[in-house]
């Protein structure tokens, strides 16, 4: 099967118009984040320069945690909406009488998910380390935000974790009839791989380069698979009639 | 008396005349969804530069028969040709780069302008010169000063303009237009009507689906009647002409005294009824031959004649006198 990057675009391109007229979409963008934001400047912040190094490298896991919370939430909301919400308006059926493939559809819906998702999450991420570097009373606070592990772990889980975050919740959004259920759904499914990340970030595992990348290999695996899965649930035929197609229909 | 005639045979290819390939084959197409069938064993070819007429009351499978041959459903059984292309699965997306299909409703973008909805259908079959394009066909649905709006903020008509617009950016080579003047006023469907007889003039073949009687007799080569089988299938005149006799409407200022005696003599005429005291009905087989021939029978008989008019059958009364003869074969 031959991709075409230009009707991948041409998807990314309308859903980015899409975005910035929601104010849905763009309160979620906005108000997640900001939320996100707080509680780790009010754990690190609150450390005072006695506490010891224990401490502070929990109270650094757990800003870590939340931190990827944002990119694991936002893509799950704005995918949980991506094909119900085509089929709310009316433009599904318009859009699948078109040369374009399922594939190329879930995959311009998925980048157009996950290029501000991830962005969003590395200005987080980069809002606290200034922070922790100016305003933090305990020293040991920016060296231990600024960990090759835990840089490592930011910067590959946030896309990996939006992946999975965006998957399921296309998934979830193609065989749903409405939106505010696909979205509830799509947040709950977003949740399970925080899990992994909540025990690293607790060093219930050790924190690890090696650790780090294995589990994004994991879910980098995860998410091809689910990309696979969720493009062969996309059934044309089910999406515009209600009923499952038992011959295939419409060449992916 | 006025008899009327048998139902013609649907399975009639009657292509008008063209020459070549067909743009549309269907060769026993049928559909089922479960238990219930939307539509069954439907057969016809549509020729190219043909505007085709596909007619039937609500559940005939219509608009089903359009998503079928536009690949987003697969037909239970039965074959077709779409552009030349066989309809399968892995032909899928080469069928829907040659065609368009313009749902009932436009499915716009609503928070994008009428431009950036034109902007994105054009990415996804991979246009060039993507502004001239629009500019053309915004211009072929007069939306050339509305390009800049969001299409929230359009009428409904509106809206229907931008959809048929879109339809227009590929040129493709079949247009399935599902109710097209639907929602629009009067002047706005004319405007649409030009619209399709201007694509006809181009060469691109129009499948019609209308509720609109008045529009599939001005607009169709040939139309097809559907409900769940396929009815009747060809030209509107030549449908009159095989469910109806020809007839000739005479009125008259006053009753006349004894209207057998006038009429059975004539020889062109073959029969004739009167509702009431409403206009006599003749049943004539060449009103240009019979018309004189009533005219000096009248005046002979010393009638007031006040008219003498052939009896034209809309395609609806073809539409609703097979319509009838379905509902009256399904009572028990």
């Amino acid at each position: 099967m031959r991709m075409n990057t230009g009707r991948i675009a041409a998807v990314v391109r309308k859903e980015f118009r899409e975005y910035r007229r929601s104010s849905s979409i763009l309160g979620t963008m906005a108000v997640l984040p900001i939320i996100f934001l707080i509680e780790p400047m009010l754990i690190i912040f609150r450390l005072g320069s006695s506490i010891p190094a224990s401490t502070v490298q929990k109270s650094v896991g757990a800003t870590f945690l939340v931190l990827l919370i944002t990119p694991a939430l936002v893509p799950a909301v704005i995918a949980a909406s991506s094909v119900v919400g085509e089929r709310e308006q009316g433009t599904l059926e318009p859009l699948l009488t078109t040369p374009l493939r399922r594939e190329e559809l879930l995959l311009g819906k998925a980048v157009a998910a996950i290029v501000p998702s991830v962005g969003i999450a590395y200005v987080l991420f980069a809002v606290i380390e200034v922070s922790a570097r100016l305003f933090a009373r305990n020293a040991a606070v920016a060296p231990a935000l600024w960990q090759g592990a835990h840089v490592l772990a930011e910067i590959l889980f946030a896309p990996l974790l939006a992946g999975w975050s965006i998957w399921v919740g296309i998934g979830i959004s193609a065989r749903s009839s409405d939106v505010r259920v696909a979205q509830q759904l799509g947040t709950l499914a977003s949740l399970p791989p925080l899990g992994v990340v909540a025990l690293m970030s607790f060093n219930v595992f050790a924190p690890s380069v090696t650790l780090a990348v294995m589990f994004a290999v994991v879910l980098l695996v995860a998410d091809v698979l689910l990309w696979r899965v969720v493009s062969a649930m996309f059934d044309r035929e089910r999406l515009i009639t209600g009923v499952k197609a038992r011959q295939p229909t419409g060449g992916s | 008396m006025v008899e009327e005639r048998p139902i013609p045979s649907p399975q009639a290819p009657a292509l008008g005349g063209t020459k070549g390939q067909p743009a549309l084959v269907a060769n026993q197409l049928t559909k089922r969804f479960g238990e219930r069938t939307a539509f069954s064993q439907v057969s016809f070819e549509v020729a190219h530069g043909e505007v085709f007429g596909f007619l039937g009351p609500n559940g005939a499978g219509k608009t089903t028969t359009v998503r079928t041959l536009g690949t987003l459903i697969a037909p239970t059984s039965g074959s077709a040709t779409v552009a030349g292309i066989p309809l399968s699965a892995e032909n899928g997306v080469e069928i829907r780069e040659r065609i368009s299909i313009m749902p009932e409703a436009p499915g716009l973008y609503l928070r994008l302008t009428v431009t950036e909805n034109l902007e994105f259908f054009a990415g996804l079959y991979g246009l060039h010169q993507v502004g001239r394009r629009i500019k053309d066909a915004l211009e072929a649905v007069n939306l050339a000063d509305r390009a800049a709006d969001l299409c929230g903020g359009l009428s409904k008509g509106l809206r229907q303009r931008v959809g048929l617009g879109r339809a227009l950016l590929s040129d493709p080579a079949i247009m399935f237009l599902d109710e097209p003047t639907s929602g629009l006023d009067p002047v706005a469907a004319l405007e649409v009507h030009d619209l399709i007889d201007g694509l006809r003039q181009k060469g691109v073949t129009i499948f019609l689906t209308t509720h609109r009687l008045d529009e599939a007799e001005r607009l169709c080569d040939r139309v097809a009647i559907m409900n769940t089988t396929l009815r009747t299938i060809g030209r509107p005149e030549d449908l009159r002409d095989q469910l109806f006799k020809k007839a000739l409407v005479v009125t008259t200022l006053a009753p006349l005294s004894d209207p057998d005696q006038i009429f059975s003599r004539i020889p062109a005429v073959d029969g004739w009824r009167s509702d009431d005291a409403g206009p006599y009905v003749l049943s004539v087989s060449d009103p240009t031959i019979a018309a004189p021939a009533v005219t000096r029978a009248l005046v002979a008989a010393g009638a007031d004649v006040l008219s003498i008019t052939e009896s034209r059958h809309s395609l609806e009364d073809v539409y609703l006198k097979l319509i009838e003869v379905d509902a009256e074969a399904r009572r028990p």
